[in-house]
C-alpha cells in the first residue's frame, strides 16, 4: 500500500478491446472410479461453468480456497487438461481439442510456473540443461553457443546470474528454484504466463523479491498474467482485474478496486474480512464475518448457489435457483441474489 | 503489503546465491562421501572376484580344460596326498580342481553381470515405456509381466534351455536369465514411473512441447536410476545361482567351461565316497560371491533411496 502502483497496473483493458483469452462455459469433471469392476461411481465436479476473460498486458488475479479449482481453471487455460466442456479461445481460435505441431505452437506461447519450486525442477538435470530443454525443443536456439548465450540471458533476466547454469536443483534455495521456473516459462518467449501459486510456498521474505521480479517482468516483456493466489494482500498488489472462486463457480469479478473497495459477494466480503489490518485500533473494532462448517464436497455440491450452506443471507431461494453472474447495479459482476456493497477493509 | 513494499528485490538473491556458492564440493570429495559407509567386506570379495577373474591364466597353476599331465583322476587335496601339483587335487578327468575354480570366476561374473545388464534394460524399457504412455500399452505389458512372473524361474529357465539348448554357448545362458529376471524390473520401475510422471517438472517437459520420447530419455530414466542400480546389484546374486542350477542340473554352461555349477555336479560321486573338497571348492565361491553382491546391494538400497530405509 505505500508503494506506488507502476504503469502496467493502472491500465485498465479498454473497453470493446478482444480479450486474449477467453474462456466460455468451462466444465472439468474428474471421474471417481471404485468397485469390482473398477466402474464410474460418480464425479469430481472441479469446474462448473467458469467464463473468463484475460486481456493482453494485463493481470487477472484468480482468488479462492484450496479446492475452490482455480489451478483446474489455469490448467484448463493452457490445454494442460482437457474440459469435459467448453471452449479457451486463444486469440480468437479454440484450443481445447488441438494436438500435434498446432498444439506445440500455441503451447509456446502460453507458459506455466508451478507452485512447488521443489518439484518442477529435475533433480537430475543442471539448471542450464533444465532452461535449454525448450530451447531445444523448438528449435529457437541451434548451435552450442546460442543455447547458452540464451540460457546465461535468462538467467540474469530473473536475477540469477551466469555461473549458475552448470548448477544442479538441490544447490539452490526455494526462492532460487523459482526464480529458474520463471526463466523456463520466459525461454520461449510466451504472450502469456499462468502463475500457479508461485509464490505461496515461499518465505514471506522471499515472496516479495519474487512478485517483484513478476511485475518488472511484465513490464519489459508486456506479458499477460494468470496469478492464482490464495493469498489477497499479493493478489491486490499485482493484478489489475480479479476473479473470485468458490466451489468451482465463479462467484464475483471485477477491476481490483471493485473487488477489494465494493465486493458485493457474500464469499468475497468474509474473505476480505479475514485479512488482517495493518492498525491494531482498527482491526480490534471492525466487524468481521466468520463463515460457519466446511466447504461443502465438491463431488456433491449443493442446488441452486454453491454458497449457500455458509452464507449469513441465505434463503430459500437461493437453494432453488442459482444466481447469474451479472453486474447487479454495482458496475461489475456478482453470482449474488443479494449482492450489496460492503467494504469488509474499512472496518 | 508493507512486507512487499518495504523489501527490495535484490537482497533475496543475493543472500541465496552466497549459501549455494558454499555447498560445492571437488568431485573427488564426492566419491570419497559416497563410499565412506560402503561394506568393506563386500567390496574386498568383489574386488578379489575381479582381480582373480581377470588375471586367471596368470593365477591358475594348471589348464583348466586339460588333465594334470602325470596326475591320476579324482585325487585328494594336496594336504592328503601330499602332492602340492595340484593344490585342491583333480576332478573325474584328472583336471586341476583350483585352476577350474580360478577359471570359473570368470563365467560366473561375466555370465552374472551380463545377465543382469539383459534383464535390467529390457526391464527398464518395459517399466518405463508401461508406466509413462500408461492406457493399453501398459495394461498388455503389465498382464505379461504377471503371466511371467507365475511361472517358477528354475522351471521356466529349464524350459528355455531346452528351447535354446547349446547352440548359442555361453550366449544362451545369458539370454535365458535375462529373460527370466526382466520382469522386476518392470514391475519396479513402472511403479516408480507412475509416480515421477505426475510430478511437476514433467509437466513442464510437456508444456515446453517435449515429445514423449525424450521425456523417458531426459526426465524418467535417469530418475530412475537409482532403484536400477539397486535391483541390479540384488539380482546379480539370483543370477549366478540360478546360472549355477542350470549348470549343476547340466543345461547351463557347456561343458568342458570349468562352470561352478557343473563342477558340483561332477563332484557327485566323489562325496559319497566321502571326498568333500572338490563339492566345497565351487561351492565356498559362489557363497562369497552371492552374499558380497546381496550385501551390496543392501547397502545401495538405503544410500541411493532413503524412503526404502525401513524395508
Amino acid at each position: 500500500m505505500t508503494q506506488v502502483p507502476s504503469a502496467a497496473q493502472v491500465t485498465a483493458p479498454t473497453a470493446g478491446s478482444e480479450p486474449l483469452v477467453s474462456a466460455r462455459g468451462l466444465v472439468k469433471e474428474f471421474p471417481i472410479r471404485g468397485g469390482l469392476l473398477n466402474r464410474r461411481v460418480g464425479e469430481v465436479h472441479a469446474v462448473s461453468g467458469v467464463d473468463l476473460d484475460v486481456y493482453a498486458g494485463t493481470t487477472l488475479g484468480l482468488v479462492g480456497e484450496s479446492g475452490c479449482g482455480k489451478s483446474t481453471t489455469g490448467r484448463l487455460l493452457l490445454n494442460l487438461l482437457q474440459p469435459t466442456a467448453g471452449t479457451v479461445r486463444f486469440e480468437g481460435r479454440n484450443i481445447a481439442g488441438l494436438r500435434g505441431p498446432e498444439l506445440r505452437a500455441v503451447r509456446r506461447r502460453l507458459q506455466i510456473v508451478f507452485q512447488d519450486p521443489y518439484s518442477s525442477l529435475n533433480p537430475r538435470l543442471s539448471v542450464g540443461a533444465a532452461l535449454a530443454e525448450p530451447l531445444r525443443v523448438h528449435g529457437t536456439a541451434r548451435s552450442a553457443t546460442e543455447i547458452r548465450q540464451r540460457v546465461n540471458e535468462l538467467l540474469e533476466l530473473v536475477g540469477l546470474s551466469a555461473e549458475h547454469a552448470g548448477r544442479y536443483p538441490h544447490e539452490f534455495s526455494g526462492g532460487q528454484r523459482q526464480r529458474v521456473g520463471i526463466a523456463r516459462a520466459l525461454a520461449l518467449e510466451p504472450t502469456m504466463v499462468v502463475l500457479d501459486e508461485p509464490v505461496s510456498a515461499l518465505d514471506v521474505s522471499i515472496q516479495a523479491g519474487v512478485v517483484n521480479l513478476l511485475q518488472r517482468l511484465q513490464d519489459e516483456l508486456a506479458l499477460t498474467y494468470v496469478f492464482i493466489a490464495h493469498d489477497l494482500s499479493v493478489v491486490r498488489y499485482i493484478s489489475d482485474e480479479v476473479a473470485v472462486m468458490y466451489l468451482g463457480k465463479m462467484v464475483e469479478v471485477g477491476s481490483r478496486d471493485d473487488i477489494y473497495l465494493r465486493p458485493t459477494h457474500p464469499y468475497t466480503q468474509a474473505l476480505l474480512s479475514a485479512v488482517p489490518l495493518p492498525d491494531p485500533r482498527r482491526e480490534r473494532a471492525r466487524q468481521r464475518i466468520r463463515l460457519v462448517g466446511e466447504v461443502p464436497s465438491p463431488v456433491d455440491p449443493p442446488s441452486g448457489c454453491r454458497f449457500r450452506t455458509r452464507c449469513p443471507k441465505a434463503q430459500a431461494l437461493c437453494a432453488e435457483e442459482e444466481p447469474a453472474l451479472v453486474d447487479r447495479g454495482h458496475g461489475h459482476p456478482s453470482a449474488c441474489h443479494f449482492a450489496e456493497v460492503l467494504d469488509p477493509l474499512a472496518g | 503489503m508493507a512486507v512487499i513494499a518495504t523489501s527490495p528485490t535484490t537482497t533475496d538473491s543475493a543472500q541465496e546465491m552466497d549459501q549455494a556458492g558454499r555447498r560445492r564440493r571437488p568431485p573427488w570429495g564426492r566419491f570419497r562421501l559416497l563410499l565412506a559407509d560402503a561394506p568393506t567386506g563386500a567390496i574386498v570379495i568383489i574386488a578379489a572376484l575381479v582381480v582373480v577373474a581377470v588375471f586367471a591364466p596368470w593365477l591358475a597353476p594348471h589348464d583348466p580344460l586339460q588333465p594334470v599331465p602325470g596326475a591320476l583322476s579324482t585325487t585328494g587335496p594336496a594336504w592328503e596326498t601330499g602332492d602340492w601339483n595340484s593344490v585342491l587335487g583333480t576332478d573325474f578327468q584328472g583336471r586341476d580342481i583350483l585352476s577350474r575354480v580360478i577359471y570359473g570366476t570368470r563365467i560366473s561374473l561375466a555370465v552374472g553381470l551380463v545377465g543382469t545388464l539383459v534383464a535390467g534394460s529390457l526391464g527398464l524399457a518395459v517399466g518405463v515405456v508401461a508406466g509413462y504412455l500408461g492406457g493399453l500399452v501398459d495394461q498388455v505389458l503389465m498382464r505379461i509381466v504377471d503371466a511371467w512372473l507365475a511361472i517358477p524361474a528354475l522351471i521356466f529357465a529349464v524350459f528355455l534351455a531346452m528351447v535354446f539348448g547349446n547352440k548359442l554357448g555361453i550366449w544362451s545362458i545369458v539370454i535365458i536369465l535375462g529373460a527370466v529376471f526382466w520382469t522386476r524390473y518392470a514391475r519396479v520401475l513402472r511403479g516408480e514411473v507412475l509416480s515421477l510422471r505426475e510430478r511437476d517438472f514433467v509437466r513442464l517437459a510437456q508444456v515446453a512441447g517435449a515429445s514423449r520420447w525424450r521425456i523417458m530419455r531426459r526426465h524418467i530414466v535417469p530418475n530412475v536410476a537409482n532403484t536400477w542400480m539397486v535391483l541390479a546389484s540384488l539380482t546379480v546374486g539370483v543370477v549366478i545361482i540360478l546360472e549355477a542350477s542350470l549348470s549343476f542340473l547340466g543345461i547351463g554352461v557347456p561343458p568342458p567351461a570349468p562352470a561352478w555349477g557343473s563342477m558340483i555336479a561332477e563332484a557327485r560321486i566323489p562325496l559319497m565316497a566321502g571326498k568333500w573338497v572338490p563339492v566345497a571348492a565351487p561351492a565356498v565361491p559362489i557363497a562369497l560371491t552371492v552374499f558380497a553382491f546381496n550385501l551390496l546391494g543392501d547397502w545401495l538400497r538405503v544410500r541411493l533411496d532413503p524412503t526404502q530405509r525401513n524395508l
